[in-house]
C-alpha cells in the first residue's frame, strides 16, 4: 500500500519536472540562484530527518 | 547535563553557521554588459550589476573602461535602477591592448567590474599606445565591504560551500572513527566492530547528502546534473564501496568472523577514499571540482575572511552533528547484537 502511494507520488513528481522543465530553470536562476541554496539546505535538513525518524523507528521496535 | 555540553555546541554552531550563511550580503558585483563589439568613437553601453546602488549613490557613480593597464572615463547617460545604468564612452582609433573590462565606481560599492570579451571594429591594436591619463582616479582599497565574495556564474550559491562541502568533511571524519575501530578489530577487540559499522552507515549517509546537493549545485552552475569528472566519479565509487561494506557484512553469520572480514574491507575502503578523493583529482588535470587540478578552491576568495568566519565553524558543526547521529546509530547496533545473543 506505502509502496503504491511511493511510486505514484514519484511518478506524478517527475512528470510535473518534465511538464515543468522550463518553470524549473527559470526559478533557479533568477535573483542570483539563492533558491539552489535553498533546495541544497532542504535537501540535507529531510534527508537527516528521514534518517533520523527511520533511526527511531528501529530503536523503539528492537527496544520492543 | 554536562556531559553533553558538545551537542549544546554543535546546536550552537550550526545555528550559527545557517543564519550567517544565509544573512551575509554578497558584495557588490558586475553582471554583464550588453556590448558584444566595440568601435572608434561613441559607444553606448548598458551595465548591469549586482547589489550595487547606482540611483543611490548617482551622484558619485563614475564609468570606466580598461585597456590593458590603461583607462578611458566614460559618461553616465541614465540610471534606471540601482542594478543598471547606461554611459557612453568615446574610444580612439589605437587602443593598446585587446583586453577590456567595464567597470562602474561608487564611493559605497567600489569599483566593479564585467570583464567580457569583446570584438573590435575600426580599432587598431598597438601595444605601444599611451591613453590620456585620468584626472580624478579612484581608489578602490578604502571600498572593501563585508560580505561573501561575488563570483561570476555562482552567485548566491557560493553559500553551498557552507553546506556542502562540510557533508564530505563530516564523512571523512566518521569514515575515520570507522578506520580507528577496524584496527582496534583486527589487534582483538572484536566487540569495536559495533563502531566501525554504525559510523560507516552514518559517514554513508552524509556521501548520499553530499552527492546530492553537489549535483543540484553541478546542475545551475557547471549546467549539467552529473559529468565524467575524477572528483565526482571518485566520490560516487567511494559511495558503492562503503555500501558494499554495509551490506556485505549481513551476508556472513559468525559475528567473530563478521568483524574481523568486514574490519580488513573497512581499511581498504579507507586507503581507496583517500585515493580517490584526494589524491587521484589532483593528479590528473581534467577536474571542474574547485580545489582540484589546479583549479582554486574558495580560500583564494575569501581574502576578507568572511568564508573562512562561517565555514571553519560549519565544518566543525556538522562533524559533531555527525557524531551525534553515530552515537544513536551505536545505540541501535548495541541493540540489535544483544538481541542476536538473545
Amino acid at each position: 500500500m506505502l509502496n503504491r502511494i511511493f511510486f505514484t507520488l514519484v511518478f506524478i513528481a517527475s512528470a510535473q519536472l518534465a511538464l515543468s522543465q522550463s518553470v524549473l530553470e527559470e526559478t533557479f536562476y533568477q535573483s542570483g540562484k539563492i533558491n539552489v541554496v535553498i533546495a541544497v539546505i532542504l535537501v540535507i535538513l529531510l534527508g537527516l530527518f528521514f534518517y533520523l525518524f527511520r533511526l527511531n523507528k528501529k530503536i523503539d521496535q528492537l527496544k520492543k | 547535563m554536562m556531559k553533553n555540553w558538545w551537542k549544546f555546541l554543535a546546536v550552537i554552531l550550526l545555528t550559527y553557521v545557517t543564519l550567517f550563511s544565509l544573512l551575509t550580503p554578497l558584495v557588490p558585483g558586475g553582471l554583464a554588459v550588453n556590448i558584444n563589439e566595440i568601435k572608434k568613437g561613441e559607444n553606448n553601453i548598458d551595465f548591469t550589476g549586482y547589489n550595487t546602488h547606482f540611483n543611490t549613490d548617482q551622484a558619485n557613480l563614475r564609468c570606466f573602461i580598461s585597456v590593458g593597464q590603461q583607462w578611458i572615463e566614460g559618461k553616465v547617460t541614465t540610471i534606471e535602477s540601482d542594478a543598471k545604468f547606461q554611459f557612453s564612452v568615446n574610444l580612439p582609433d589605437t587602443l593598446p591592448s585587446t583586453q577590456v573590462a567595464f567597470y562602474a565606481y561608487t564611493p559605497t560599492d567600489g569599483a566593479i567590474y564585467v570583464s567580457s570579451a569583446v570584438g573590435f571594429s575600426d580599432i587598431v591594436i598597438n601595444s605601444n599606445t599611451k591613453l590620456p591619463d585620468l584626472k580624478n582616479k579612484v581608489s578602490n582599497e578604502e571600498h572593501k565591504r563585508w560580505g561573501f565574495p561575488f563570483q561570476p556564474i555562482l552567485f548566491e550559491t557560493i553559500r553551498n560551500l557552507m553546506f556542502h562541502v562540510p557533508m564530505w568533511f563530516t564523512m571523512f571524519f566518521l569514515m575515520g572513527i570507522s578506520l580507528v575501530a577496524s584496527f582496534k578489530v583486527l589487534s582483538g577487540k572484536w566487540e569495536q566492530d559495533v563502531i566501525a559499522v554504525s559510523s560507516a552507515k552514518v559517514g554513508l549517509v552524509f556521501c548520499v547528502l553530499g552527492l546530492i546537493t553537489g549535483s543540484i549545485w553541478a546542475r545551475f552552475t557547471w549546467g549539467t546534473w552529473w559529468t565524467r569528472d575524477p572528483q565526482l566519479n571518485g566520490a560516487m565509487i567511494v559511495f558503492i564501496v562503503y555500501a558494499a561494506y554495509v551490506l556485505l557484512r549481513n551476508s556472513i553469520e559468525d559475528e567473530n568472523k563478521r568483524a574481523r572480514l568486514s574490519a580488513v574491507f573497512n581499511v581498504f575502503a579507507f586507503i581507496l577514499m583517500i585515493l580517490l578523493l584526494m589524491v587521484m583529482p589532483r593528479m590528473v588535470d581534467t577536474s571542474l571540482h574547485p580545489g582540484k587540478s589546479g583549479n582554486p578552491a574558495f580560500s583564494k576568495y575569501d581574502l576578507d575572511s568572511s568564508l573562512r568566519a562561517v565555514f571553519y565553524p560549519a565544518v566543525i558543526g556538522w562533524a559533531m552533528l555527525g557524531y551525534w547521529i553515530y552515537t544513536i546509530q551505536k545505540k541501535l547496533e548495541t541493540l540489535k547484537q544483544a538481541s542476536h545473543v538473545e
